[in-house]
Formats: structure tokens, C-alpha cells, sequence
């Protein structure tokens, strides 16, 4: 049966769930269409995070490997059938390999729970069938991307051509590897560019399925490449290629820096980055306190909290404040931690050894800080990566647990007493992610969306993503946008045409 | 054997002659044209064959409302002819008044309280995609339904129309999540944002010279956009829908959702334009019939009126053409569908450097061409749709003849059965004959010589349609000035007839109201609502 943390130490839940054991069909590198070892030879262990033990080696991409996968991705894009196709012929092959998502929803759930820790259950219900939708959505915008007929002040035909970008790198992160994957690569085809996709070393394995199932479904060789390997080795050599396009990365602050400086030092390729957050979730006095409180949990905990947009900073306003610390302190606790595969969890366990013991180690500095742990603050487990949820109050807006992004179960909750205080609080951030307004109120809640320097506002929901809606950062939490069409310009370079005319009978 | 892929129908580059995707429209009651003529009709070998038994069965005759297929409530019904033959293909229900307050009830009902218009986008989406992939699965029955029904080409069918609906309605299926509203800036501290919503119940008339293109023309955007419709079939073509609408249904679409009415305009067709409860009209037929539409529009409750109708389009051949494309592109851009196209480049104004060398290849394009049986293989044209289309081109013809302008090839009846005419080419036509006036509607090619670009640019537009044109140069300096000159919705540049989902349609003129196709079509089934609320201590304006 499983236990809530606040029992302690009983880890029922954290116990682990035998599953047949899965069958790990691709550790190589995808290249040109085909598997392949790396140049080196060398692999790296994945792990399961439940337990810390190997599920298989995979090939470790460096240099060499990235400068085959830009090259196949390079000959794909200047001579290959993909940019060449019509917009409705890519979208054909897109629906295809979506279709095929759906097909192998199971297997693709389970190599993320394996790998990261996530929910099985939430897998197989969402993340998977989700990404296949999304790739159904650029699939319906491969054919409608449009240029526009200018008005020009002289005797001048001016159009402008949307071409696609060219060569995308595309490095993605570990806490959503299959959505991450699909929210860079599929704008990216809709688009007719070719790509090189290096996943996170901690979650290798599902992008090697998609790649699989991306050349079923007709993608030609060289458009979609993946090079496993560490962001140092691999990441650092895609950023800084001299024949790569465009580079699209999601993850830290410090790491989207070095890209962004790679970009720069190289050949100044474009670079669109999301990045750390640390998103204030703003709740108003005539706010519905069960629901905020369920919404505050949701934004914290949600994928134990390995979110870039998690409402890691909760400000209450002070007439319902210590209302909603007793509702919240309950209703901590129907978040069950325990295996992914056990339908009962609600967070599994963080995704490696490294981030368990950073989010371990803010904990005890918020502790030192002076902050009260109202819940949590342990490990969960004697085995595997698990973190009781946990919410610190009598935080200050100084305290390091209320700057940093700890990328954990771990919730500063705060008070405040006017709108104007609040938002200037919630902006007190190098971060500009995401907010959350909690409120019955129409001019407040206006108001707050239009103050927060944040790239997306959730007013009385959170994690409200959709395909059609546009999202990233504001601040040194990123910029351009993935999501929505917006996503689509970043794969596309703008071509202004101009020509003369004579004789129009109009201008 | 038909291939159904959409990238067949994209690869224009690859050839610049023969139909493509394409395509046009038209539904017409011209009443001017006088019975009982005496033609002298050659009789050939190829019509005299007995006609090939189409390859399908007619699975429904009955009018579509709420889901159900059902007769009509008068109980009548009326003929669709074979016209090949002249002969019965199937008694169809004949709609009228009260079928189509039946059928626009259960759509009202649909939109104000059924599932469709509050689905979620990408729901719809999906239902639509599964529209286009059943349709995928039943092509050559519905090509082959459509061919017995029109006359067209079976192959034209087959490979181009039905692979292009489905094409149509992937396309449309890929908007339904992505219409965007605008937020709006304002003057002062306001927050201003636009929706753009369903318009409601549509009534959409269709003609019979493309019955399924002429369906996802204005259904695709319709579903797309949330809205529920009553779509009037012509009465000479009536059956493809009726079948293409139930795999619908068996796609996930609700009932009241799509109902289909066979039936005539003045009945079934002005009831729709009049109905007090349909809040938008799509039409699409003759200019005179679109001007009726728009007049009951205007008399019932001001539904918005789109329009697409009848023309006289330009096919402009410059002194720098390749004549041999410019031939074989006009040749097509006339005689396309037996030049029942709304668009048929029906002017062919030829420069007077290549006239000569245009009219002699002309007229022996014209004379090769392939008429026959639709069910034939490698045949280019089928019969007419139907007599009164046949008797009223053949008068046309005679008046050709009787104003001086030289018959080149053609001139009468093909065969002695059914509605086949000969590839007519006439030449010397002068502006001021009826021929180069009024839209034939029919496989008469009419050459006119010009001098100079601003004489055929004049001649051009001195005509009250506006629908397309065509030029041929390969002067850049010459197709800019043209392009811009053309009063017309569409400018074919060394090509004609590409009818791409995207590309938007429509008239100048008297060729109509509004554009179909492209994200122009989805305006045509929105309302804009504004939304504004005052905005209290904003950040930024």
C-alpha cells in the first residue's frame, strides 16, 4: 500500500515495481538513417533512476560524431527531397510518424519512466499522446506558411519568402525528454530544415526510438540525426559548428550562456534559448483557497518538480495566509511519492544521483537560511532518487531557495499585502518564465498579467500549455518562443524579393 | 490504380501541360438559350459504343438531415440523368421549402446546442482528418459516382478530384487549431482582444460542374471553423455528396452537423437563401442566379453573401511566348472539365507576331483531342452535363459562325447519343461577338489577335466578369505590368488552373464576392467579436 512522506521513513511506495523487464532496442547513435556506433567506440551507462543501477549503454557521442551528423544533416538539407517537398507532402509523413507514436505509446512511456523517473501513468495518459498531437499540429502548419506582398513607396514588387533555417542543432533537456524532443523537432520539419538532436546524456533512450520511428514513417535520411553524448563534448560541438544554422537549446541559465557564447564564437548562427525560471505563483485574498492550494501543489510538484516553469515561489496575500498554509500542509500530503510505475505515485524519483543531492543540499540551506519547513525536507527513500515535497515558509525574498531554480519538490512560500507588492515581488527575479494569478477579480487579474515580466501568465490554472500557445522566457530565462507558429519563425529565415514595375495601375 | 497521392497533384514543375490540380466551378440556369434548333450532328464510331457500365452502385438518393437519410416530404423525387445517354442513372429526392426547414432546424439545433461548435479545435481537427482519410479509401467509387453523374473523365477524377478533396479537407483540418484572434492595441488603458467565433448555420449551393471540389471548397472551411451547414447539391449531380457526406458521418461528424439537400434553385435553393435562421450564404453558379441569392439574402435577414460566379477570362499569349507551351496551356485553360470551368480561359488574345503560327497549332490541338466515353481510359473529354448545357453551346457555336468568325475545327454535335460536342477553335473573334461576351461554358476556344499590352490589357478588362487570367511571357517587365492590371481574382503566369488549398479564389465584378480556399476562406465563416475591459494601473499600453 502506499504511504504519504510525512510518514517518515516507510518507503512502501518508493518500493520498487517489478515491470517485465523492457527490451532496450536502440543505444547507438542515428546518423544518415542508420544506427551507428560512435567514432570513438566509447558508450555511457543510463540509469534508472528508482534504483541507480544501469539499464544499458548507449553510445557516447563527441565531436567526430556531431561533425557526421551535421555533415549527413548538411547534404539532407542541400540536396535532399525534405526542404524540397511541398508543405502538405512533409505533413503527410508527419501525420504517419505520429501515427506511429500512438502505435508504440507503451514502450515510449516506459523507456522515460526508466529514465527519468517519471510517471508511468501520466506517460501513457499524456506526455506520449501528447507529443504525437503536437507533431499533427505542425503538420497542419507545413502548408500554411506564408510570406507577405509589401507595400512599397516607389515603383517597386516586393514579396517576402519564409525559407526554412537550414541545419537545426537542437540540444534538449532530461525532465521531459519525449515532449522536449517533439516541441524543437517538429516545427523544425514543418519548416523543411534538418536537424541534429542531442538529448540529454541522463534520458537517451526514447529519442532513439522517435528516430526509429521518424524513418518508418518516410522522413528521409539525414533530416532527423541523434548524437547522444554530454553537453561539454557533443552539446559544445553542435553549438559551435561552423555548418549548422540554428541552434535551439532548452535547459539552464549557465548552460544556454555557453551556447549562446558558442554561437557567437563560431559562425553567429541564431540561437533561441528556454531557460532556468523561477516562476512566482501569485494568490489574491478573494481567491477559492482549496483550489490555489491544489494549484500551488500542481505547480511545484508536478514531474517532482523538474519543471523550468514550476511556481517554485508562492506568494500568498496575507488575509487568507494562514488559511491556505493549513489547506496546503493537508493537501501536501495526497502527493504520494513512490516508483513511477506504481499507479499511486504522484512524484517519482529526481533523475540522478547529481540533482538528487543539489535539491538535498538547498533544503538544508534553507534551513540554515532560517526558513520553516511546514512540509518534507527529507529524502523519501533509502534507495533511489526520491525527495519528500516539500514547502518552506517564513522565507525572504533574499534567501537562496528563493533565487536559485532548484529544480526540485521544494516550494518558498511567501506573504504579501498589496497588488503592488505582490508584482513587484514576483518580478524581483533574473528569471521571467512563467507566472500564475490566482483570483476572482478582473482588474486584478489583468493588471498582474500585464506586469509580470514573464513569458507566459496563467490566470486561475497552471501548466495550461497547448500547441497553439507560444511560450518561453522573459529576463536570463530565454528567448524566442517554442510552441504555437511563433515556434515556426524560428526555423524560417525571412528573403525580402524586390522588383521593379512599370506602368501598375496602382501602388 | 488510381494513385491518390497529394504530391502527384503538386508536381507542376515536372510538366507544363495536361490537367493538374485542377479545377473550377460553376452551376448555371441560363435561360436564354431556345430549344428544338436543327443541327447537322456527325455521327462517329466512338459514340456510337456502347457506354461502359460505370464500376458502382448508387448507395443513397435520399436527402441527408440530422444524421438520417430520409425521402422528402412531399415524396417526390426527380431524375439524374446519365449524359452520356440522356438516360435515368436514379430517382433522387427532390428537397424543397420544407425539407430545407427540416434541414436547417436540425443544424440550428446542431450549432446552438450540439457538440460540434464547443469541441475542442484539434478534436474537430481530427474528425476531419478522418473525413479525408476515408474518402482516401473510397476513391475510385466516388470518382467513378462523380464521372456518371458529370461526364467527366474518370481518370480527371480519380487522380486529380477526389485525391484533391481529401487534400482540401487535410488542409482545412490543419486550421481548425490555429485561428487566431488578435489582442488589439488601444487608445488608452484598455484591454482590447478579438474572437473570432462560428458564424452559426451556413447555407452553402454548390454547381454540378465539379460536384466534390465545389463541396470541400465550402464545407472544409465551414467544419473547420465550428459551424454546422445545409448544402444544396446541384440537380444534375446530386450523388457524390450524398455519399461523400455519410463517410463523414462514419468519420465522427454529428449529426445536424453536415445535412445535404438534392433538389432545384428556384425550390429547394431560394428557400435555403431566404431562410430567416441560416446566418450565412455561400454560392457558388451563374452571375444571374448569384444575383437572386444575394437579393433573398438581402430580403430575408442580411445574411453575408459569398459569391463566386460566372466568367470570361483573358488567356493572354505575349510576342516573347513559347507558342507550343502557350498552345497546349490554352488549349487546357479552355477546354479543361469540357470547358465547364468558371475560369476557362475563354478570350485566347494572341499576339499579332505568332497569331498565325498560334491559330494553325491551336486548331490541330483542338482537333487531337480525345472525346469519348468518360470510363475510357486516356479520354480527355466527356459529354456535357446535360442537354440544355449541350443545346445552349451549340447555339453559341452557330452564332460564332453567323458573326464571321472562322471556324477552325469543330462546330457540332461528337457522336449521336448523350451530350458530346466537338472541340470547337474559333478564330478572328472580335470583341464585340457574343462569343467573346458570354461565358459558352462549353469546349469553344475563341482566338482574338491584339498588338500592343495596353490594347489587351483594355480589352481585357472590358468585360463585366473578373474572375481569372492567364499570361504567357517570359518577360518579367510585361507579367508585372499585367498582373496589376488584370481586374481579376486570379493571375495564372505561364501556367493555369493550379487550384492549391491555399491559393485563394474568387471574382472581381461581376465574378462574385469574397475568396474561397487559403485562410482568406475562413473569414467567410467567422464573426469577429471585439472584447473590452478597462485595464487599472497597466504596466505598459
Amino acid at each position: 500500500m502506499a504511504t504519504n512522506h510525512s510518514n517518515g521513513s516507510s518507503d512502501d511506495a518508493t518500493s520498487l515495481v517489478e515491470i517485465p523487464p523492457p527490451k532496450i532496442r536502440f543505444t547507438k547513435l542515428f546518423i544518415g538513417g542508420d544506427f551507428v556506433d560512435s567514432v570513438s567506440g566509447r558508450t555511457f551507462e543510463t540509469i534508472d533512476p528508482r534504483t541507480g543501477e544501469t539499464i544499458a549503454k548507449v553510445s557516447e557521442g563527441d565531436k567526430e560524431d556531431i561533425d557526421l551528423a551535421v555533415g549527413a544533416a548538411r547534404r539532407a538539407f542541400d540536396h535532399g527531397p525534405w526542404p524540397r517537398l511541398p508543405g502538405a507532402a512533409r505533413a503527410k509523413i508527419m501525420h504517419k510518424f505520429a501515427d506511429l507514436i500512438d502505435q508504440h505509446i507503451e514502450e515510449l512511456a516506459t523507456l522515460d519512466s526508466l529514465n527519468a523517473g517519471k510517471l508511468f501513468a501520466w506517460g501513457k495518459a499524456a506526455d506520449i499522446p501528447s507529443v504525437a498531437n503536437t507533431l499533427r499540429y505542425y503538420a497542419g502548419a507545413a502548408d500554411k506558411i506564408h510570406g507577405e506582398v509589401l507595400k512599397m513607396s516607389r515603383e517597386l514588387h516586393a514579396y517576402t519568402l519564409r525559407e526554412p533555417v537550414g541545419v537545426v542543432g537542437h540540444i534538449i533537456p532530461w525532465n521531459f525528454p519525449s515532449t522536449m524532443f517533439f516541441m524543437k523537432v517538429s516545427p523544425a520539419l514543418a519548416a523543411g530544415c534538418t536537424m541534429v538532436v542531442k538529448p540529454a546524456e541522463q534520458t537517451p533512450l526514447s529519442a532513439l526510438f522517435y528516430a526509429h520511428l521518424a524513418k518508418e514513417a518516410g522522413v528521409p535520411d539525414g533530416v532527423i540525426n541523434v548524437v547522444n553524448g554530454f553537453g561539454p563534448t557533443a552539446g559544445a560541438a553542435l553549438a559551435s559548428h561552423m555548418d549548422v544554422d540554428k541552434v535551439s537549446f532548452t535547459g539552464s541559465t549557465e548552460v544556454g550562456r555557453k551556447v549562446m557564447q558558442a554561437a557567437a564564437t563560431s559562425n553567429l548562427k541564431p540561437v533561441s534559448l528556454e531557460l532556468g525560471g523561477k516562476s512566482p505563483l501569485l494568490i489574491f485574498d478573494d481567491a477559492d483557497v482549496d483550489k490555489a492550494a491544489d494549484l500551488a501543489l500542481l505547480g511545484i510538484l508536478y514531474n517532482k518538480g523538474e519543471v523550468c516553469v514550476a511556481s517554485s515561489r508562492v506568494f500568498v496575500q496575507e488575509g487568507i495566509y494562514d488559511e491556505f498554509v493549513k489547506t496546503l500542509a493537508v493537501k501536501a500530503k495526497d502527493w504520494v511519492v513512490g516508483d513511477p510505475f506504481n499507479p499511486k505515485s504522484r512524484l517519482g524519483p529526481q533523475v540522478d544521483k547529481n540533482q538528487y543531492e543539489k535539491i538535498l543540499a538547498y533544503i538544508e540551506h534553507g534551513k540554515r537560511e532560517g526558513a520553516t519547513l511546514l512540509t518534507g525536507g527529507k529524502p523519501a527513500s533509502k534507495k533511489g532518487y526520491y525527495i519528500q515535497p516539500t514547502v518552506f515558509t517564513d522565507v525572504t525574498e533574499d534567501m537562496k531557495i528563493v533565487k536559485d531554480e532548484i529544480f526540485g519538490p521544494v516550494m518558498a512560500l511567501m506573504k504579501f499585502t498589496t497588488m503592488e507588492e505582490g508584482i513587484k515581488a514576483a518580478n524581483n527575479t533574473r528569471y521571467g518564465l512563467a507566472a500564475g494569478i490566482v483570483t476572482k477579480s478582473l482588474d486584478t487579474a489583468n493588471t498582474v498579467a500585464r506586469s509580470i515580466r514573464a513569458g507566459v501568465i496563467w490566470i486561475n490554472c497552471y501548466f495550461a500549455f497547448d500547441n497553439d500557445c507560444p511560450y518561453g522566457g522573459y529576463k536570463s530565462s530565454g528567448f524566442e518562443r517554442d510552441l504555437g507558429l511563433e515556434a515556426l519563425h524560428k526555423y524560417l529565415q525571412v528573403k525580402s524579393v524586390v522588383t521593379p514595375l512599370y506602368n501598375s495601375p496602382w501602388h | 490504380m488510381a494513385s491518390r497521392t497529394v504530391s502527384w497533384l503538386l508536381a507542376r514543375s515536372i510538366s507544363s501541360s495536361g490537367p493538374r490540380s485542377a479545377l473550377l466551378s460553376r452551376g448555371k440556369k441560363l435561360g436564354l438559350v431556345s430549344r428544338g434548333g436543327i443541327h447537322r450532328y456527325n455521327s462517329t464510331a466512338a459514340a456510337a459504343e456502347e457506354p461502359i457500365t460505370p464500376p458502382v452502385t448508387v448507395p443513397h438518393t435520399q436527402l441527408l438531415i440530422n444524421g438520417k437519410f430520409v425521402d422528402a416530404a412531399s415524396g417526390r423525387t426527380f431524375q439524374t440523368l446519365d449524359p452520356r445517354t440522356g438516360e435515368l442513372i436514379a430517382n433522387v429526392a427532390e428537397g424543397d421549402a420544407e425539407d430545407v426547414n427540416r434541414a436547417v432546424a436540425a443544424a440550428r439545433k446542431a450549432f446552438d446546442e450540439g457538440p460540434w461548435p464547443r469541441l475542442p479545435a484539434f478534436e474537430r481537427q481530427k474528425i476531419l482528418l478522418k473525413c479525408a482519410d476515408l474518402v482516401d479509401k473510397h476513391n475510385d467509387e466516388i470518382a467513378a459516382l462523380e464521372t456518371w453523374d458529370n461526364g467527366k473523365p474518370y481518370e480527371q477524377a480519380a487522380k486529380v478530384e477526389v485525391p484533391m478533396f481529401a487534400r482540401l479537407f487535410r488542409y482545412y483540418a490543419g486550421w481548425a487549431d490555429k485561428i487566431h484572434g488578435l489582442t488589439v492595441p488601444a487608445d488608452g488603458p484598455y484591454h482590447v482582444q478579438t474572437l473570432h467565433e462560428p458564424i452559426g448555420v451556413a447555407g452553402q449551393i454548390i454547381p454540378w460542374n465539379f460536384p466534390l471540389l465545389m463541396f470541400a471548397w465550402k464545407v472544409g472551411p465551414a467544419l473547420a471553423t465550428g459551424n454546422t451547414i445545409v448544402l444544396k447539391t446541384a440537380e444534375q449531380t446530386p450523388l457524390s455528396a450524398l455519399y461523400v457526406a455519410r463517410l463523414f458521418h462514419e468519420a465522427g461528424l454529428p449529426e445536424g452537423v453536415l445535412n445535404i439537400i438534392s433538389g432545384f434553385g428556384p425550390t429547394a435553393g431560394a428557400a435555403l437563401a431566404s431562410h430567416m435562421d441560416v446566418d450565412k450564404l455561400a454560392f457558388t453558379g451563374s452571375t444571374e442566379t448569384g444575383k437572386i441569392v444575394l437579393e433573398l439574402g438581402a430580403k430575408s435577414n442580411l445574411k453575408p453573401v459569398t459569391l463566386e460566379l460566372g466568367g470570361k477570362s483573358p488567356f493572354i499569349v505575349c510576342e516573347d511566348a513559347d507558342v507550343d507551351q502557350a498552345v497546349e496551356l490554352a488549349h487546357f485553360a479552355l477546354f479543361f472539365n469540357q470547358g465547364q470551368c468558371c475560369c476557362a480561359g475563354s478570350r485566347t488574345f494572341v499576339h499579332e507576331k505568332v497569331y498565325d503560327e498560334f491559330v494553325e497549332k491551336a486548331k490541330v490541338r483542338a482537333s487531337r483531342r480525345s472525346v469519348g466515353d468518360p470510363f475510357k481510359a486516356g479520354i480527355e473529354q466527356g459529354p456535357q452535363v446535360d442537354s440544355e448545357q449541350f443545346e445552349k453551346i451549340l447555339k453559341y457555336i452557330r452564332s460564332g459562325v453567323e458573326c464571321g468568325a472562322t471556324l477552325e475545327t469543330g462546330g457540332e454535335r461528337f457522336g449521336s447519343k448523350g451530350y458530346y460536342v466537338q472541340p470547337t477553335v474559333f478564330s478572328n473573334v472580335k470583341d464585340d461577338m457574343l462569343i467573346a461576351k458570354d461565358e459558352i461554358f462549353g469546349p469553344v476556344q475563341s482566338i482574338l489577335k491584339f498588338k500592343d499590352l495596353n490594347e489587351v490589357i483594355k480589352r481585357s478588362n472590358a468585360t463585366r466578369y473578373g474572375l481569372a487570367a492567364g499570361v504567357f511571357t517570359q518577360n518579367i517587365d510585361t507579367a508585372n505590368t499585367l498582373i496589376r492590371a488584370l481586374r481579376v481574382g486570379t493571375v495564372w503566369v505561364n501556367t493555369f488552373d493550379i487550384f492549391d488549398a491555399a491559393i485563394p479564389f474568387g471574382g472581381y465584378k461581376m465574378s462574385g464576392h469574397g475568396r474561397e480556399k487559403g485562410i482568406y476562406s475562413l473569414s467567410n465563416y467567422l464573426q469577429v467579436k471585439a472584447v473590452v475591459t478597462p485595464l487599472k494601473n497597466p504596466a505598459w499600453l
